[in-house]
């Protein structure tokens, strides 16, 4: 049986009267890429920063790497990697200075930092650019440098907030490759999205709706179960009895 | 604690690397330090004065050269109609009115009394109380110039007489600047020191690289050292050149008290400060925020420090919140310490209170910046 | 012109929905009036002041009584030898040292002459020459009214009037100087800051290539300024009318007809800054850092213009709220007509027009 990492039970966040997280259990498997999807507003973002231990849930129960998520918020961040839609490299430094910070940040010795981060700059093609602010590069690189980034100190498990908003579908295509080599390494991902064909790529899904997971599945199951021809359909069905609207 | 340095290598590089906060930084408070003390002169002389004189005798010329000759008044307007005088205070050209009426100098000696008419325009309370009161110096001792041309010593019997002596301490070449200079230095450093703090970590929020450093294990106290120690060392730096390039150089004001004095308490008075920039910033959203709030609080700051206008003036409520402003104090150990050589014993109390300043806001500061919601 | 109201409007809502810019935009001239109004003051009260009397008799004692029942003084402390003078000194603990001499009231009938010594510390030499000024002055009277036997002939009397502000009321001074201060950094910064936010978050260009005109663009962003601005003067109007009892002598429109141009000026201001550059953060600075100082210093409501030297004097003739302040100054306490203040309505006339000018050549350059 495969090793669970992360693991909720009736996870729970209000805000006032207004509960934007409600009630939510699920597990994911160790290895496993899997995808959090629903429309905009739906509480994928608030539930996700609950899990990063950056939002104390309001009740309900959830494990991180078997760390709890009320109590040991610190030895979570030890073991997660983040990245969020809002981008998170600083852009007025170069890229070797990002990387050297973050990993300084997650207690790479230097030894160690020099070279992953010549590794990084390789692997990513961007040797040429290493010297260079952040703020200069094309969006897809500055992603999938912010990704290389998250995953610098070799989490369990990474979270990646909509990670590809705003680029063609190549630069998605190559963002994705860099996930599933992740992924082979032995790290969970935990991604939202809203693009339809990135949830294809995933092992398993959720829908949210309204606060709540209406559907968990692999996405062939998920097809299947609504018969449809493709995940944009399944969506559809699900999203349709929304009460809340997309902000 | 290897944290603190990576954070500390990112800082220092970010402000160093933005070419038009540099010299906001650096530059404009310098330019500052040598304008301002320039302008900042309450000194009251070359008063405008207007003379009416309807005798035009040989008293009235005498006094009249007296005035002009003392070096507080400039003669702006002679003549004989007082409404033409008026007409010069109201256009501004002049501050003070002499009336001299006639037969001045015959009623003078003949009635043994007369009276002068003096009109101020006291738009600008301070000066014109001045300048009445210089004006009527003169005239007193006119009056007694004339009291012994009339009267034989011999004849006239002086009651007995009080003279005091005066001696001014401390700077006895009157040197206004030298009042000035430190404490403006203090409040140049201020405005630095807390609003660069307040903004930059304001940008961090509204950019969003904060939620970044919120998932990484940084500590709280490691992310908020990060952020004050860069801005603690800039204050250390600008105080520096401020002290040692403008006042010394510039202005020839060298320290009668200890250095090592004035940058212990610099030290304590920068952590209060960053603090209350820290606090800002906890409190705010966007740099507009931040900057308005920042600036209502330095524009508090400054008016209540006793920079301009002595806090022993103030009403009693105002004199407590000038307490509780921690420029105040610095501003005092400033011109103590530089002036006067105070020493470690004589600012205790300020000691004191500002490391009180220091734990207060950090306190208040730490406890309301959250790393989670 | 709807789309333009709808563009007024969204500004509004911008300022009305920041509470914290609002305090800044509203807290603080009515923060400032008060403290200029009730706290502020260049007059010397209460000066803390020590006595060594060497003489401890009765009219050593008849003067200190007399100085400590004047409103200048307050005697803090009384010290036994010289060597405390520096102590009290340095201890900030008294800002003047008055020295009784050893058989001050024998020496004084007897040999009709005897010297108080007053030191003071003259690290702010201002404080340090007034209250000599004032012992000098107790001295004096107490010389007239106690030691004087027969009138004095021929003596010069002096009566003296204060125009326009009877009771010196510092207020006086500086209300106006307040308004000028808040007209032209309010408008200034807020002008330029939001236009700057524009372009940071690039809405801007949302708003250029949408049907309106760019100039209109502009104007409906200052307008919301203006509007707050005229708002804002009213409130220190009725303040400083009210509470603190300021006259108001001259005519209510020429005054906000002069208000207004120094608006303009101020708000074309802004739009240069703001196209000078490209984040708010260098925004605020230049607006700040640049402007309040040289605002505060050269308008001449703190220190008198006259002192400066030649060259801060040119520089200040070149600060639009410098001029206004006179004609603030001339309409509300000195009442005067437009026929007295044409020149420096010229003046700021031509400033304006001047700022108008360049900033919208400036910001007509960008679009192209």
């Amino acid at each position: 049986m495969d090793k669970i990492v992360i693991k909720t039970d009736n996870l729970t966040k209000r805000f006032g009267d207004f509960i934007a997280v409600d009630t939510i259990t699920f597990d994911v498997k160790e290895g496993e890429i899997f995808g959090f999807l629903g429309a905009n507003g739906a509480g994928k973002t608030t539930a996700m920063r609950m899990l990063c231990g950056l939002s104390i849930p309001s009740s309900g129960e959830a494990s991180i790497g078997g760390f709890d998520v009320y109590r040991e918020r610190e030895k979570i961040k030890k073991n997660i990697g983040y990245m969020s839609q809002k981008f998170s490299l600083y852009e007025d430094l170069t890229v070797a200075e990002n990387i050297r910070f973050f990993g300084g940040i997650y207690g790479l010795d230097s030894q160690n930092l020099k070279i992953k981060s010549q590794e990084m700059i390789q692997s990513l093609g961007l040797e040429s650019q290493k010297n260079k602010l952040v703020a200069s590069l094309p969006l897809g690189w500055k992603q999938k440098l912010a990704f290389s980034v998250s995953i610098i100190h070799e989490p369990k498990i990474v979270f990646l907030d909509e990670p590809t908003g705003g680029v063609d579908p190549v630069t998605r295509r190559q963002f994705w490759d860099l996930i599933y080599t992740a992924s082979e390494r032995g790290i969970t991902i935990f991604v939202t999205t809203h693009y339809m064909d990135e949830a294809e790529y995933c092992n398993r899904i959720s829908m949210m709706v309204d606060g709540k997971i209406k559907a968990m599945d692999s996405p062939a199951n998920l097809k299947s179960q609504f018969s449809a021809e493709s995940m944009d359909e399944v969506f559809f069905e699900l999203a349709r009895g929304a009460q809340r609207k997309a902000d | 604690m290897s944290n603190l340095k990576f954070l500390l290598q990112k800082e220092f590089k970010q402000i160093f690397r933005n070419k038009s906060l540099l010299p906001l930084i650096f530059v404009m408070p310098i330019i500052q330090l040598l304008v301002m003390p320039l302008a900042a002169d309450y000194e009251i002389k070359n008063i405008n004065i207007s003379i009416v004189d309807h005798d035009k005798s040989p008293y009235s010329r005498l006094l009249i050269s007296k005035i002009t000759s003392s070096g507080y008044f400039k003669l702006s307007d002679y003549g004989e109609s007082f409404k033409a005088a008026y007409d010069q205070i109201e256009k501004d050209k002049s501050d003070l009115i002499l009336e001299i009426p006639v037969d001045f100098e015959k009623n003078l000696v003949r009635e043994n009394s007369e009276t002068l008419f003096i009109a101020v325009n006291a738009i600008n309370g301070t000066k014109a109380n001045l300048g009445g009161a210089y004006l009527q110096q003169i005239i007193g001792e006119f009056n007694a110039e004339v009291l012994l041309q009339w009267i034989s010593p011999t004849r006239y019997n002086p009651s007995p007489q009080i003279d005091v002596a005066s001696s001014n301490w401390f700077n006895p070449t009157m040197n206004y600047r030298f009042f000035m200079v430190p404490g403006i230095l203090v409040f140049l450093v201020t405005m630095v020191g807390a609003y660069m703090c307040s903004l930059n970590i304001v940008k961090e929020k509204e950019v969003g690289t904060i939620e970044q450093i919120n998932v990484t294990p940084i500590k709280k106290h490691e992310f908020i050292l990060g952020k004050l120690i860069p801005f603690w060392v800039i204050g250390i730096v600008v105080f520096s050149i401020g002290l040692f390039f403008v006042a010394r150089l510039i202005y020839g004001i060298v320290p009668v008290g200890s250095i090592l004095l004035l940058y212990g308490f610099l030290a304590i008075y920068l952590i209060a400060l960053l603090g209350v920039g820290l606090l800002i910033s906890t409190y705010s959203e966007t740099q507009q925020q931040a900057m308005s709030v920042a600036f209502f609080v330095m524009m508090i700051f400054l008016l209540m420090s006793g920079l301009f206008t002595p806090i022993e003036s103030m009403p009693t409520w105002a004199k407590t919140i000038a307490e509780f402003n921690p420029v105040t104090y610095f501003i005092e150990v400033m011109r103590m310490v530089i002036l006067k050589g105070s020493g470690f014993m004589d600012v205790t109390k300020h000691f004191k209170i500002m490391a009180a300043f220091a734990l207060f806001f950090n306190t208040w500061a730490i406890l309301n910046y959250r790393k989670t919601s | 012109m709807r789309q333009f109201f709808t563009f007024v409007s969204k500004e509004f809502r911008h300022v009305f929905r920041d509470r914290k810019t609002m305090l800044m935009l509203f807290g603080l001239p009515i923060a400032q009036i008060l403290l200029f109004g009730f706290a502020l003051t260049n007059e010397i009260k209460d000066s803390k002041i020590a006595i060594l009397d060497l003489a401890k008799d009765p009219a050593s004692r008849a003067i200190i009584e007399k100085i400590a029942s004047s409103d200048q003084f307050e005697i803090a402390s009384s010290l036994q030898s010289q060597a405390g003078i520096e102590e009290t000194f340095k201890k900030g603990s008294s800002n003047l040292v008055l020295v009784f001499p050893v058989n001050f009231n024998e020496d004084l009938l007897g040999q009709n002459s005897v010297q108080i010594q007053v030191i003071a510390d003259a690290s702010d030499p201002n404080e340090a020459n007034t209250l000599t000024n004032y012992i000098n002055f107790i001295v004096a009277s107490y010389q007239r009214e106690e030691l004087v036997t027969e009138a004095i002939p021929l003596q010069i009397i002096t009566e003296i009037r204060m125009l326009y502000n009877p009771e010196l009321k510092g207020a006086t001074n500086f209300v106006p100087g307040v308004m000028a201060l808040v007209l032209m950094l309010v408008c200034t910064l807020m002008t330029s800051v939001s236009i700057v936010r524009e372009k940071e978050n690039g809405t801007m260009e949302i708003l250029l290539v949408s049907p309106m005109n760019p100039f209109l663009v502009i104007v409906s962003k200052a307008i919301p300024y203006f509007i707050l601005s005229l708002v804002n003067l009213t409130v220190i109007l009725l303040l400083s009318i009210f509470l603190l009892d300021m006259p108001f002598n001259g005519s209510y429109f020429l005054f906000y007809f002069e208000s207004s141009l120094l608006i303009i000026a101020a708000l074309s201001l802004g739009l240069l800054i703001s196209t000078s550059t490209n984040s708010q953060q260098a925004a605020m600075l230049i607006s700040l850092m640049g402007m309040l100082v040289p605002t505060m210093l050269l308008t001449g409501f703190m220190f008198p213009l006259e002192n400066m030297p030649v060259p801060l004097q040119l520089i200040s003739d070149i600060i639009p709220s410098r001029w206004y302040y006179i004609i603030a100054k001339s309409i509300m306490i000195k009442g005067l007509g437009f026929a007295a203040i044409w020149k420096e309505t010229l003046i700021l006339f031509s400033m304006t027009v001047f700022f108008l000018t360049i900033s919208f050549k400036k910001f007509n350059i960008r679009l192209q």
